[in-house]
């Protein structure tokens, strides 16, 4: 599978949790979107850095082509699905607690 | 080249991100049990994600610009810290939005 295919996987896999397993429903949330407006720019300043300086070089093959700010687009799937993913499950435990 | 350009990055977003711990008092690091028991299992998956990614060559990493240590499925120690420092800055984020925004619902509220 190339990198596109497994990240928008991903995406689909982490709300797909959030919505239907852990029910937490963040991205229903304006707390949620607002978060991510305010990671957004930092994963593109810190992705920059990494793919404009060659850290983290990619396949071309295995990605659309589309870049942001030097990165892949595919990166902003990857960040988003973890970012969800990990955010569900918090606010999932915070809710355990309650009970 | 720096073997430190990689780790930088990840210096970068612990400064960004870590002060809301003491000015905003997000109490992330304190609900550490909590952090680790949501980042761990998700962390867990994109590595084996990233381990596949290499192994496959999706992507790669400059030997000059990391450290050269690396952990199990050939994935560079620094992206194992990746996959702790990102989620720890995600989550210090969203409870900063939520100090901010007190009547903001994020869906864990005590039942009143």
């Amino acid at each position: 599978m190339s990198y596109t295919q497994i990240a928008v996987m991903a995406v689909l896999a982490a709300v797909c949790f959030d919505r239907l397993i852990l029910k937490t429903s963040l991205i229903t949330r304006k707390a949620f979107w607002t978060s991510y407006a305010i990671i957004l720019p930092f994963q593109l300043l810190t992705n920059w850095w990494l793919t404009s300086r060659s850290i983290v070089q990619y396949k071309s093959s295995t990605i659309v082509g589309w870049r942001i700010a030097s990165a892949p687009v595919e990166d902003l799937f990857f960040g988003f699905a973890l970012i969800l993913g990990v955010l569900s499950l918090w606010v999932h435990w915070g809710k355990e607690k309650q009970k | 080249m720096s073997h430190f350009g990689y780790l930088a990055m990840l210096g970068f977003t612990v400064l960004g991100s870590f002060w809301l711990e003491i000015v905003l008092r997000v109490n992330v690091l304190r609900r550490i049990r909590r952090a680790m028991k949501s980042i761990l299992p998700v962390a867990f998956i994109f590595i084996l994600w990233d381990g596949y990614a290499i192994s496959r060559g999706h992507w790669a990493f400059d030997a000059h610009q990391i450290m050269g240590r690396f952990g199990p499925l050939r994935i560079p120690l620094e992206e194992y810290l990746f996959f702790i420092v990102v989620p720890l800055a995600a989550i210090m984020t969203m409870e900063a939005v939520r100090r901010v925004k007190g009547h903001w619902v994020v869906g864990d509220e005590p039942i009143q």
